[in-house]
């Protein structure tokens, strides 16, 4: 299958070139943030009046990985369903978040979002997750310890290999 | 005399500790199997590539005794328990130790909240397990462990239809269902399909359902000809590997019947992902093989002195 090479941190102009269903390598800085977190950042953001930890630009992989094994930072992570993060994903990409990586359909309000603001979310394969987590080089928790698998992360990944799921004109993957 | 077997708290927490770990590293082989012989009839698919990634993943999670999916699951235990066999009430009093145990020496990731609306802090040891004892037909003892994924769960579905819906209303509902969340549940994936008995039970009856290993059709014929059909038909969507493209969404669809009111057609469609995470233990057999052994050693220590209430086993 031919992939296209892409680094971290996205540039919007890059991204405008993909097309959903497109197989990547992703290589570079991005972070870790599922449910409870979108919770805590969505306040922050509402306080703040702009993304804090450095998320502007970034890109979220949601997932919540498993404790660091067989000499690597995670035993296994993988992508956790999008559709959850949907609340807040339209806001995110508002405010800056520029991509995302998850699994599964989502709605028709993230599909705008990422024709709007030249977004897109990336689909990674789930419960490939011992496979994935080979391709992260290292992770530290940067926010919200005390929810555990839940806390922002920023990652180091190489060559992980995701496909375009909803690219910057509002195609999808699932409706290939 | 009374010859029954007694399964003990220390059988059933056993069994449960050392399942985990290893269920949560190492696929079923008929699960494995399933995904070869999909890879095998799958053509230049995206959903060709998933299973390439999906074998690939089984033989990394093995090798290096890590989890097969980042999460982990939920912790079910569920004992059946033969006319010939006695069980305690305090028989799940361990579960949870074992539990926790578990998922920190095999650093399994801790996905409970503590209550679901009131207090979602993590109870950070992945405790409590959900826990179900059934009295059934079949001499002997088994715990049947499962590490059941969120993403798949939320995938499923409990509906109450109306006798009139017959058949078809439960296959429509049924291809709804896979149609609308077949792609959050990380297909290929196990069906266990319930019908009948009431509101409560018909969730279990469909979770039941995936402890089936993939391939073994119902002994019901008319059972066995309805999975077919249901493989068939979700397979023919052409959703595939991943929902993105290609010939196998499903590995298998097990369906499990039983009665219901005159008023009632109850379904539930319970989702199992590729990473099917499970193992029956049978613990009759260690429990005798167990107790006959601590006996003996016990008979040789006291010269036969102490005899407990196991002496008949």
């Amino acid at each position: 299958m031919d992939r296209k090479r892409l680094s971290l941190p996205f540039d919007r102009a890059e991204l405008a070139k993909l097309r959903a269903g497109d197989a990547c390598l992703v290589s570079g800085e991005m972070f870790m943030l599922r449910d409870a977190g979108h919770v805590r950042l969505l306040a922050e953001l509402d306080r703040r009046g702009s993304l804090p930890y450095g998320l502007d630009g970034a890109t979220i992989f949601y997932a919540g990985p498993s404790p660091a094994a067989a000499g690597r930072p995670f035993g296994a992570v993988g992508p956790t369903t999008a559709s959850r993060m949907d609340f807040a994903a339209p806001t995110l990409h508002r405010a800056g978040i520029v991509a995302t990586v998850g699994k599964g359909v989502r709605g028709q309000e993230v599909v705008r979002a990422c024709r709007e603001t030249g977004s897109v979310y990336f689909v990674a394969t789930g419960g490939a997750a011992a496979l994935l987590a080979r391709c992260v080089v290292s992770g530290e928790v940067v926010a919200y310890d005390d929810l555990g698998t839940e806390a922002l992360r920023r990652i180091e990944v190489c060559d992980l290999p995701i496909f375009v799921g909803i690219d910057t004109q509002g195609k999808c993957i699932y409706d290939l | 005399m009374n010859t029954s077997a007694i399964i003990t708290k220390e059988d059933v927490a056993r069994a449960v500790y050392e399942a985990i770990p290893k269920i949560a590293c190492e696929l079923p082989a008929d699960v494995r199997v399933a995904l070869e012989d999909a890879r095998a009839c799958e053509g230049p698919t995206r959903g060709a590539f998933v299973l390439d990634q999906l074998i690939e993943n089984a033989r990394i999670a093995a090798a290096d005794h890590v989890p097969l999916c980042q999460d982990t699951g939920t912790v079910w235990v569920c004992l059946e328990i033969g006319p010939d066999v006695v069980v305690p009430g305090d028989v799940f009093a361990l579960v949870d130790d074992a539990v926790a145990r578990a998922y920190d020496e095999a650093r399994l990731r801790k996905s409970v909240v503590r209550d679901a609306l009131f207090d979602r802090a993590n109870t950070g040891d992945n405790t409590p397990a959900f826990v179900d004892v059934h009295f059934v037909e079949r001499p002997g003892a088994r715990v049947h462990v499962m590490l059941k994924g969120g993403g798949s769960d939320n995938a499923s579905r409990v509906v109450m239809l109306a006798p009139g819906a017959g058949r078809e209303g439960v296959v429509r509902e049924i291809m709804d269902c896979v149609r609308a969340k077949a792609a959050n549940a990380c297909p290929p994936l196990v069906l266990g399909i319930g019908v009948g008995s009431t509101f409560d039970r018909v969730a279990h009856l469909a979770k039941a359902a995936l402890l089936r290993p993939v391939g073994q059709r119902s002994q019901d014929e008319r059972t066995a000809a309805f999975e077919r059909e249901l493989l068939e038909e979700i397979n023919a969507l052409g959703l595939g590997p991943g929902a993105l493209g290609g010939k196998t969404l499903a590995l298998d669809v097990h369906v499990e019947t039983a009665p219901c009111h005159i008023a009632a057609l109850p379904l539930a469609i319970n989702m199992g992902c590729s990473a099917m995470r499970r193992a029956t233990i049978d613990l009759a057999a260690v429990a005798s093989a167990e107790t006959c052994a601590a006996f003996e050693a016990r008979a040789v220590a006291s010269q036969g002195e102490h005899v407990s209430e196991r002496e008949g086993e």
